[in-house]
């Protein structure tokens, strides 16, 4: 079972929603646990405005830890063997490493600037990561970074409370900023191979044989195809405008964009490289302005794409196969990336400007909770 | 890397070889606006140094789309006398097969610039010049405004004025043209809102004891019961003295303290600080209204030619002007323009020295079809006849 001594304790003050929303989850995660090994069941949530990552319970939803991080946390992977939390931080110009049973930061791949999103090639021996600033998408090869650099950095953290430490902290970081600056990050950083892409590299994707990696490119409009072997672009595909993040079907045909501002998902032919349709999202009451879609995920089965709609303050459901939308459901403010859990019986939500996480019952279409967490909540992980 | 981006390229959009896509940028080789005292100043909202940087940014933006059509984006600048002078240089231009231009110049130049080819297949972006008469009675067929009107800056700020309930407003304005016209802005703005000006007085710049109850803030704004100063000065030499010596403790609007502007370089959403980040590396300096509105005429001009396959003039121009177009000006929401003056449709940043206080449209600011028409002149109220 999940949950271990260590936060047990913290679940016994509970409202009447909450014991109701723990016996679902009880009885979802109980369905899940024979296939897979176990995981902590903890959620983790980067929020970008505290510098933290925050640890939840998975069960009663109380924060368990708050670790801190370099500057302005946002996207975050576990390794395949999800033994480890990679968090990128933007202003820290850094790659957080977070022990997963430890909750403690262990590590750090440094010098990287501004990274935005990252994937990891299948063995998880290479990261691909969308160096926005460079207008570049990294591929960084780990065993030869950490074979390279000598010895594990300091890991300094980004204090926001600490009234004295924020001074000096913010000093030592530019300083840090200004001496990976001064160098191009080409070479910089050991193991790190660059190919350079349209500007603001954002949303990455790995195609799940490694062969195939996908990148958008929020200013260009564009989907980059880059074949991994060679290190080349296939194909530059022109999108709908402000290109985020993506989701591949299970058989490999589709390739899913959200796009931010013309308020869409462009689906691509994988086989010729074209947009073969466009979903537009047009929740009751709202205007096509206030539709902004980023965060995207699809059922393992390849039947349901689950899209957040950023200002639009909903989730659309939406059928893969025709496309329909099934179903909007209303989440918190501007809901940005979503993810689900292992058995998929609960979707969450990172709402940015209500600095919350929603978490939805995926059968039944409707928010079962709430939960706060850090100052600009930006994407969710479960470990379960 | 550049040879296997254009192979891959060619396969998708199939273009013609890789050409020049030549823009036109004039500007004046003289312009008060930009001059070294007071770009020394950094008044609020006034210009840190000439756009053209910004106009740099959006190319070295589009390289890599330019190249998926097989275009080359390229700025050829040219250094222009007066209206004559610029229409002389745009209709050369344009007979080397330039069609579109941006053009930063003052309100009068450019109208007169402007009529003057309007007979040619050329397209011209207002960069800098925010006068409300070109909007309206000095409109153009062939010209579109990137750059936000006077009226859009003052129905932001009177927006938030009511949304704080600061309702009655004292008016000091400038002695200078441009000055009544932005008070005139701002009166339109309070009416539209309802907002009370309880009084307009005129100010001076100087220090003649003669002339001390207009040059005098404490004076100017005695004797009067309001909630907020508004200050109607194009320059901003005078306003930015007004924060701080009036008589009652009220917050100073317009000109200095809170100001309606098009960008901000602390506006930290919508992927601004990235496109912030990337004007100051080129130009050492931060991103203003009109370095902000060079660098969208490029971006807009870039995606009606990547969205037209880089179609004739007429198309591309008429793509620029349709309901099709999204453009992402890093200020949330999706802008295109307006059909019955050419202005470009765009959220308003209400901004002090170091901060963005808020966006408007102001939740609550409601309109039938699009809430950024709450800001500028509506099809109805609008006089433009082209």
């Amino acid at each position: 079972m999940i949950g271990s001594g260590r936060h047990t304790g913290r679940a016994l003050v509970r409202g009447r929603r909450g014991i109701a929303a723990t016996a679902l989850l009880t009885v979802a995660l109980a369905v899940a646990t024979d296939a897979r090994a176990k995981g902590t069941g903890y959620l983790f949530v980067s929020s970008e405005k505290d510098h933290t990552v925050t640890v939840l319970d998975g069960k009663s939803y109380q924060v368990v830890k708050q670790i801190r991080t370099a500057a302005r946390p946002r996207h975050m992977a576990f390794d395949p063997q999800r033994t480890r939390l990679y968090v990128a931080c933007g202003d820290g110009d850094a790659i957080d490493i977070i022990d997963v049973n430890e909750l403690a930061l262990v590590d750090r791949i440094v010098g990287i600037e501004d990274p935005e999103a990252f994937g990891f090639s299948p063995d998880g021996k290479t990261m691909y990561l969308s160096l926005e600033d460079d207008a570049k998408l990294g591929i960084l090869d780990l065993d030869a970074y950490f074979a390279a650099r000598g010895g594990t950095p300091e890991l300094t953290v980004a204090e926001v409370s600490e009234g004295g430490a924020e001074g000096e902290r913010s000093g030592e970081e530019r300083k840090n900023e200004e001496g990976a600056r001064a160098s191009d990050s080409d070479g910089a950083v050991p193991g790190l191979r660059t190919i350079e892409v349209g500007e603001e590299p954002e949303g990455i994707l790995v195609s799940p044989d490694g062969a195939t990696v996908f990148v958008t490119s929020e200013v260009a409009n564009m989907v980059h195809v880059v074949d991994t072997a060679s290190g080349t672009l296939k194909a530059n595909v022109v999108v709908g405008n402000r290109p985020r993040r993506l989701a591949l079907t299970p058989d490999g045909k589709e390739l899913w964009v959200t796009s931010e501002l013309a308020g869409s998902v462009s689906i691509l032919d994988m086989g010729s490289y074209q947009v073969k349709r466009g979903i537009e999202f047009r929740p009751k009451g709202f205007r096509p302005e206030d539709v902004t879609p980023v965060g995207i995920t699809m059922t393992a089965d390849g039947a349901t794409a689950w899209v957040a709609l950023g200002r639009a303050n909903h989730v659309a459901v939406v059928d893969v196969a025709s496309g329909d939308i099934l179903d909007y459901v209303l989440v918190g403010n501007r809901a940005w990336n979503v993810t689900f859990n292992r058995d998929e019986s609960l979707l969450f939500v990172a709402n940015g400007l209500s600095d919350d996480v929603s978490i939805i019952d995926a059968a039944k279409r409707r928010v079962i909770r709430s939960v706060p967490v850090g100052r600009v909540p930006y994407a969710v992980l479960v470990d379960d | 890397m550049h040879a296997v981006v254009c192979t891959a390229a060619l396969a998708v959009a199939a273009p013609a070889m890789a050409a020049d896509l030549v823009i036109g940028y004039l500007q004046m080789s003289r312009d008060a606006r930009y001059g070294d005292s007071r770009t020394y100043a950094r008044y609020l909202t006034g210009p840190l140094g000439r756009p053209y940087d910004g106009a740099r940014v959006a190319i070295q933006e589009s390289k890599f789309v330019g190249s998926a059509l097989g275009l080359e984006f390229r700025l050829e600048r040219e250094r222009v006398r007066d209206a004559a002078h610029a229409a002389e240089t745009i209709i050369a231009m344009n007979g080397n097969g330039v069609h579109y231009f941006l053009v930063d110049a003052p309100a009068e130049v450019l109208a007169e610039t402007a009529k003057q080819v309007r007979d040619r297949p050329v397209l011209l972006f207002n960069v800098s010049a925010p006068d409300d008469r070109l909007r309206n009675e000095l409109c153009q067929g062939n010209l579109l405004h990137v750059i936000p009107s006077h009226a859009m800056g003052s129905d932001a700020l009177a927006q938030y004025l009511v949304s704080r309930k600061w309702r009655k407003v004292l008016v000091l304005r400038g002695p200078a043209e441009e000055d009544r016209q932005i008070a005139a802005a701002f009166s339109r703005s309070a009416k539209r809102m309802g907002l009370e000006i309880v009084d307009s007085r005129d100010f001076v710049l100087s220090n003649d004891p003669r002339e001390r109850d207009r040059n005098n803030v404490a004076l100017l704004t005695a004797g009067a019961d309001y909630e907020v100063v508004y200050v109607a000065d194009a320059d901003g030499e005078f306003a930015r003295d007004v924060p701080y010596q009036t008589v009652k403790p009220r917050p100073v609007v317009g000109s200095e303290g809170l100001a309606g502007a098009a960008w901000h370089w602390a506006w930290e959403r919508h992927g601004a600080p990235q496109l912030e980040g990337r004007f100051e590396k080129l130009a050492g300096r931060p991103m203003r209204d009109v370095d902000w509105a060079a660098w969208m005429a490029v971006k807009a001009l870039v995606e009606a030619l990547v969205r037209t396959g880089s179609g004739a003039f007429a198309q591309v121009s008429q793509y620029l002007r349709g309901d099709d177009i999204i453009l992402d000006g890093f200020k949330g929401n999706r802008l295109d323009f307006r059909p019955w003056n050419g202005q470009l449709r765009q959220p308003i940043l209400l901004v002090t020295h170091n901060w963005v206080v808020d966006r408007a449209p102001l939740q609550g600011f409601l309109h039938p079809t699009n809430n950024l028409d709450t800001l500028g002149f509506d099809e109805r109220e609008s006089q433009c006849r082209p």
